[in-house]
């Protein structure tokens, strides 16, 4: 049997990112761009602990988790922004978040 | 003695300089007495200078500061005060002190009253350093100081609008029998301007062919090192010189500035148009004698070209009703003749002509600027008449300055003229002498002609207040005359310093080698004059008996056209050069400026404005285009940096 190698995962990595990135640019919904830059982000994620572990170096695999930590983070903030977005406009619709607008 | 050369040569700059600050104000009478007493001071020193150089016969030479010092090259400021530039520097402090205390008279209501001395002495200043520099670097600067202020006065009044062109004799620009002497002031001072840029052009090459060849630009090196060179080098090095001075001496074909510079104040023509700046050339040729003492034929040529300018425009003298300008051509006809001296080798005879042709003829022109004051700024000569009654001072001040012009004894204009004369005969230029001594006929009958037009027969002018040709004629102020006296006295006895003059002068100049016996001698002196009685008399005895001359008789003709238009110079200048050079500019600014550089530049900026225009329909605030245009942009650059990374 053929075992896993490195490009398989960054295969996966790869195939993940894409969708996420297709996700953040097709979708209106702010709650499901939240989704899509988390699968973005772990997508990164998997590529990092991949590489690190077949390179035994555990650099890798450390960035994964700061990651992990800074978008758990960012998520709480982003979704307080958003729960606040709602209960004032009753959207969370993309194209009403148009007040930059020059 | 340092401190008065420097005295001598700052005490203009000085004045000039106090006058500009009050340049923009009302007229102040200090001005005028201010500069006006610099320049005494300055005349005081160059006196002093004088006496110093004809007594112990020394020369002072000082080395100021250093102007250029890069590896061999060396040109400082200096400046020397020898046999040749002293004689230039008190004849420009002379001629300038009386100058400007006539200007106080002359310029009495002019509103630019402070404005006029500034220019005035700030031009003393620049002839001072032209005649005063020990190296052709400085004079060059003196050179361009002169064109600049006489630029600077021409267009005096350069408020007054444009004269229409005309094809009516008495109303065109371009004839001398209109009181126009050109398009307007302004117009004259940039043609006199630009006609000198032309000249000075083929001046700087020859200054360059100067230092290529020499390396220096020292009068005393060159002129020890010139012997050395190549005679086509030094042909060439002499030509364009004389070009240079051609320029600035108004020589053919540069001639027509000078008589259109005559729109300027009247004391402007008599300082810079006719004593001093317009001298600068032939200064420039004795000068710088020892480059044309090698090339004689060079000089034969200036000696040709002198003679013909001197009746060339003694001859549209004839005619001109302008007072102005046939004071004008006058002075045009005896540059003539001192470039014949020059030309001949005969170099102080040309620097002694120079010498009292500036004393009587700024006399003359001031004289104008006194009849044309008191007239009312009139200029045709045909329209005065009998205003000896009225003027009596400068009826004889003016008369005495044209018998001093016609050459007769023993004014100073015998003495510096006959010489002329005696020299072209003795160097064999028989043809030379034979057009110099008709010149010297026509001279004598075109001052005598305007004397007796402006002085005396009936008063072609009305007394009743009511008529259009209404003057009321009065003698200027008393102190205008008494500056004009002393140029007056110097245009009886300047002459009759020709000895000591002689023994001073020829310590620098090559001695004079005239080989004709005394007895033919005596024969010139006679014949011309002659030749200048008869002139003279010719023009009082018909003047009495007819009132008028042959106008009125030739008028239709066209030899008397040709004289009135000026030979018809200004319409070919105008129809050859300035019509298509126009064409030329036009075609250039809207065919190649408009067409292709400002299209060019325009395109440039609509270019980035257009594209500018059409990005801001990125931004339109919407957070999922933002992040499409994120997303494109992020892939551009990865092709970027994949295309990049396989190029190398």
């Amino acid at each position: 049997m053929i075992g896993i190698t490195l490009n398989d995962y960054l295969i996966l990595s790869t195939i993940l990112f894409m969708i996420g990135f297709y996700g953040t640019i097709r979708r209106k919904n702010l709650l499901m761009l939240f989704f899509s830059t988390e699968i973005m982000l772990n997508a990164v994620n998997i590529g990092l602990a991949a590489i690190s572990k077949f390179h035994g170096d555990l650099t890798g695999q450390m960035f994964a988790f700061f990651i992990i930590a800074i978008a758990a983070s960012e998520v709480a903030v982003g979704l307080g922004l958003l729960i606040l977005w709602f209960k004032r406009h009753n959207t969370i619709d993309l194209d009403s978040l148009q007040s930059m607008k020059g | 003695m340092e401190s008065y050369l420097y005295i001598a040569l700052f005490a203009p700059l000085v004045g000039s300089l106090f006058a500009a600050l009050f340049g923009n104000t009302p007229k102040k009478l200090f001005t005028g007495i201010v500069t006006s007493g610099l320049l005494g001071v300055s005349l005081v020193a160059s006196l002093n200078l004088l006496y110093y150089v004809l007594t112990t016969g020394n020369i002072v030479h000082v080395n100021m500061l250093d102007w250029i010092v890069i590896g061999n090259v060396n040109i400082p400021f200096g400046f020397v005060v020898d046999q040749v530039s002293v004689t230039m520097m008190v004849v420009v402090t002379t001629v300038s002190t009386m100058v400007h205390i006539h200007s106080i008279g002359y310029m009495d209501h002019d509103r630019s009253f402070n404005r006029f001395f500034a220019w005035l002495s700030a031009f003393v200043f620049s002839m001072m350093i032209l005649v005063m520099s020990d190296n052709f670097a400085g004079l060059f600067i003196g050179w361009e100081g002169v064109g600049l202020c006489s630029w600077g006065l021409i267009g005096f009044w350069y408020h007054k609008a444009d004269i229409e062109k005309s094809n009516d004799i008495e109303k065109s620009p371009f004839s001398t029998l209109s009181p126009y002497s050109s398009i307007s002031p302004g117009y004259a001072a940039n043609e006199a301007f630009i006609m000198n840029r032309v000249a000075d052009l083929a001046m700087l090459v020859g200054l360059f062919l100067i230092f290529w060849n020499l390396g220096t630009l020292q009068y005393d090196e060159v002129f020890a090192k010139i012997g050395g060179l190549d005679h086509g080098t030094v042909v060439a090095i002499a030509i364009f010189l004389f070009i240079g001075a051609m320029g600035k001496s108004a020589q053919f074909p540069f001639n027509q500035w000078l008589a259109n510079a005559m729109e300027g104040p009247t004391p402007v023509s008599a300082l810079i148009h006719a004593a001093t700046m317009v001298t600068a050339g032939v200064y420039l040729v004795i000068r710088a004698n020892e480059i044309f003492t090698i090339v004689p034929e060079v000089g034969y040529f200036i000696a040709c070209l002198g003679a013909f300018v001197a009746i060339f425009a003694a001859s549209q003298a004839l005619v001109a009703t302008n007072m102005k300008k046939i004071i004008a051509f006058s002075t045009l006809s005896q540059l003539g003749y001192m470039f014949v001296a020059a030309g001949l080798g005969a170099y102080w005879v040309a620097l002694f002509h120079l010498a009292t042709h500036a004393f009587f003829k700024s006399v003359l022109f001031l004289g104008a600027g006194n009849v044309m004051h008191a007239m009312n700024d009139e200029i045709n000569i045909k329209k005065m008449g009998g205003l000896k009654a009225y003027m009596p001072q400068t009826a004889l001040i003016m008369t005495i300055a044209s018998v001093a012009l016609a050459g007769i004894f023993p004014l100073a204009g015998f003495f510096s003229k006959d010489l002329i004369l005696e020299v072209a005969f003795g160097a064999h230029a028989y043809i030379i002498w034979a057009i110099l001594w008709i010149t010297a006929g026509l001279t004598a009958f075109y001052s005598f002609r305007l004397v007796m037009y402006v002085f005396y027969g009936k008063e072609n002018w009305s007394h009743n207040k009511e008529d259009e040709n209404y003057q009321h004629p009065h003698e200027t102020y008393s102190y205008v005359i008494a500056a004009m006296a002393p140029l007056a006295l110097l245009a009886i006895v300047a002459g009759w310093f020709k000895a000591p003059f002689v023994e001073m002068i020829t310590q620098k100049l090559p001695e004079l080698e005239i080989h004709v016996s005394s007895m033919t001698l005596w024969t010139l002196i006679l014949i011309t004059s002659a030749i200048a009685l008869s002139g003279i008399a010719y023009a009082v005895l018909r003047y009495n008996k007819k009132g008028t001359y042959w106008s009125e008789t030739f008028k239709d003709r066209f030899c008397y056209k040709l004289l009135a238009n000026q030979y018809y110079m200004p319409h070919l200048l105008e129809n050859v050069i300035n019509k298509p050079y126009l064409a030329l500019s036009k075609f250039s600014w809207k065919e190649l400026d408009m067409k292709l550089i400002d299209a060019i530049v325009d395109g440039i900026a609509k270019g980035i404005y257009g594209g500018g225009e059409a990005g801001t329909a990125m931004q339109s605030g919407n957070l999922s285009k933002a992040l499409k245009w994120m997303a494109i942009g992020i892939f551009v650059l990865l092709i970027l940096v994949v295309a990049f990374s396989n190029l190398k």
